[in-house]
């Protein structure tokens, strides 16, 4: 028994250490540089859960240059983030849409400038299962039909005679998610998107792409990579763009702006005072520009090209003068 | 007819033991379809590597590290203040406070409390620990929230641990004139504690594959420093094995399944340990 009592007397005494060498690390935030690869600091990130495989890659080359740097990376989503860095709870604020009016309001109330940086593209990909042998492209107007509330469209024939008389299954990201926010901008235009039994809503990406693989019958959206990952499952849509071509989303189409208007830019918003206090920030910011194009590649998302980042960092630079 | 009777209830008793058999087997298939398909999923991805990395955007140099320590630490806070608070409330509410509607309704609304969804806590936590008492989102924050989501079930389990404390034994110390005070630190405590160390350990097993309140109250979700201190960031092993799962490549699937193998040892283990305490201490009486 004493044994039992001492080991919890032990826990107790260790956890009671902890606490009391907790003051040391909140002075270590405001940064001084004394020479170079001493940069010290924190940096906190936190947004949409599109941009966090892009940031993942950015942070982890970062930390291995700047290994002083306390970096905390979250993903809450695009409006999650703008809730923190509006009132200036973070540094850098990820998001796979810009910012509202209302968050940008939000964050004049509260005297915080955030500055827009694009990052990566992403290509919203319409897919449909590699089962289905009948649709090829769609236009705009079409995917309209499909997914619009206010639309009788609710099988695949009523698009087409020649398609199967058998209802169209949607699955769409849920309402939270930036990729939801865009698609509701462009295709849905602010209108009520279907609902009901032939209407599945996740989250999570993975279970949209399980979702569709197996129906012939569905149709779906999310970003580029999951497609990329799953191209021998699934088939992704012409869309029609403003010009009138079908073209389909590839790395190509999507950066040179063809495949349109499902291209989106991925962001982050930096709190511009944070980047101006801290050097580990500034630092950070001027990393990410140089480095975000790789970064994207490496995860399924396509670069901007060399001058965008170039034209970006001299933004920054001037700025920080 | 003797027999015919006979013969219908040894054919019940069979079917019944039959049905009995077979919902056993249902629930241990399920199981062991789980351990199968995450140990050969996660298995290639488990090493020492894996065990003692931070997080990588490359799936085989991912680890989980932070996520190791930050549990534990997150687990060293939760069982201090659930058991300074829970056992404090169970010994009030089994031998000071006084048998009246008021002590039902605390006693119910506890009970109430441990069916609570664990995302409400979350809530909780973050309007007290995060903003009103300032903490932020740090690893005290999650803590303390998560000490919140156990309480209950250390109570209720605590309460439980007092009540089978044998009544002669606590009149025998009363007769030898011990006072109230005496009986409960002397007598009762020592012959609840393994019961009450068990109800800890077991809900701690639940704390620690929570992700939903630690999502709300800031853990991070990738992190390159250990938490050196209570107001440290932190991360934890299910929101790191979460985020792996949402990934787009499959090889994540298998690094999500190797942190999956990891937090079932440590609860494994901590189970373990609940079990041996019991075992050890429990044939006192």
């Amino acid at each position: 028994m004493k044994k039992v009592f001492g080991f919890s007397l032990i826990l107790t005494m260790v956890l009671l250490l902890a606490a009391c060498g907790s003051s040391e690390e909140e002075g270590a935030n405001a940064n001084e540089s004394e020479g170079e690869g001493a940069l010290e600091g924190s940096v906190t990130i936190d947004g949409s859960s599109t941009v966090y495989p892009v940031m993942e890659g950015l942070t982890y080359r970062f930390n291995q240059e700047y290994p002083e740097v306390d970096i905390s990376l979250n993903s809450s989503g695009s409006g999650g983030g703008f809730k923190k860095s509006t009132v200036g709870e973070i540094d850098l604020s990820n998001a796979s849409r810009p910012i509202k009016e209302e968050e940008k309001q939000q964050a004049e109330d509260n005297n915080i400038n955030l500055h827009e940086i694009e990052i990566a593209y992403d290509g919203l990909s319409v897919v449909v299962s590699e089962q289905n042998d009948f649709v090829e492209e769609l236009t705009t107007d079409q995917l309209k039909q499909i997914f619009l509330e206010s639309s009788d469209v609710t099988k695949w024939s009523d698009l087409n005679e020649d398609w199967p008389e058998e209802d169209i299954k949607i699955f769409s990201p849920g309402h939270d998610s930036g990729t939801f926010d865009y698609w509701n901008e462009v295709i849905l235009e602010e209108n009520p998107m279907k609902e009901g039994d032939n209407t599945a809503l996740s989250e999570d990406d993975n279970t949209l792409v399980t979702g569709i693989q197996n129906d012939p019958y569905a149709i779906g959206y999310f970003g580029y990579a999951y497609y990329a990952e799953n191209k021998d499952t699934l088939r992704a849509l012409a869309v029609e763009n403003p010009d009138g071509e079908m073209v389909e989303p590839s790395g190509e189409t999507i950066q040179d702006g063809s495949y349109a208007p499902l291209s989106r830019p991925l962001f982050t918003y930096v709190n511009v005072e944070k980047m101006n206090e801290k050097e580990a920030v500034s630092e950070f910011v001027e990393f990410t520009l140089n480095n975000a194009g790789q970064a994207a590649e490496e995860v399924g998302y396509v670069s901007l090209n060399d001058e965008e980042y170039q034209k970006q960092l001299d933004e920054i630079k001037e700025m920080m003068e | 007819m003797e027999t015919k009777n006979l013969k219908s209830r040894v054919l019940k008793n069979r079917v019944m033991k039959s049905l009995f058999f077979s919902a056993t087997v249902i629930a241990l298939l399920f199981l062991v379809m789980l351990f199968y398909r995450v140990f050969s999923q996660g298995w290639g991805y488990l090493n020492l590597n894996f065990i003692t990395s931070f997080p990588a955007p490359y799936p085989e140099e991912a680890g989980i590290w932070p996520g190791i320590v930050g549990s534990l630490m997150l687990m060293g806070i939760v069982a201090v203040v659930a058991v300074f608070i829970g056992i404090s409330t169970a010994i009030y509410l089994e031998e000071y406070s006084p048998q009246n509607k008021l002590s039902e309704f605390i006693r119910v609304n506890i009970q109430n409390l441990a069916g609570v969804p664990s995302i409400v806590f979350g809530l909780l936590g973050l309007t007290f620990f995060v903003y009103l008492f300032g903490i932020g989102y740090r690893l005290l924050a999650g803590g303390l929230t998560m000490a919140l989501l156990i309480l209950p079930i250390v109570v209720v389990s605590s309460q439980e641990a007092l009540r089978s404390v044998p009544a002669e034994v606590k009149e025998a110390s009363y007769g030898m004139g011990a006072s109230k005070w005496q009986t409960i630190v002397r007598v009762i405590l020592p012959a609840a504690v393994p019961g009450i160390l068990t109800g800890i350990i077991l809900s701690l097993s639940r704390g620690i594959g929570e992700t939903a309140p630690l999502i709300i109250v800031g853990a991070a979700t990738a992190i390159y420093t250990l938490p050196e201190s209570l107001l440290s960031k932190y991360t934890v092993m299910p929101i790191q094995i979460y985020k792996w799962t949402a990934r787009p490549q499959e090889e994540w699937q298998f690094v999500a399944a190797a942190g999956i193998i990891v937090l079932l040892v440590i609860l494994l283990l901590m189970n373990a340990i609940a079990v041996w305490i019991r075992n050890k201490y429990q044939t006192r009486y």
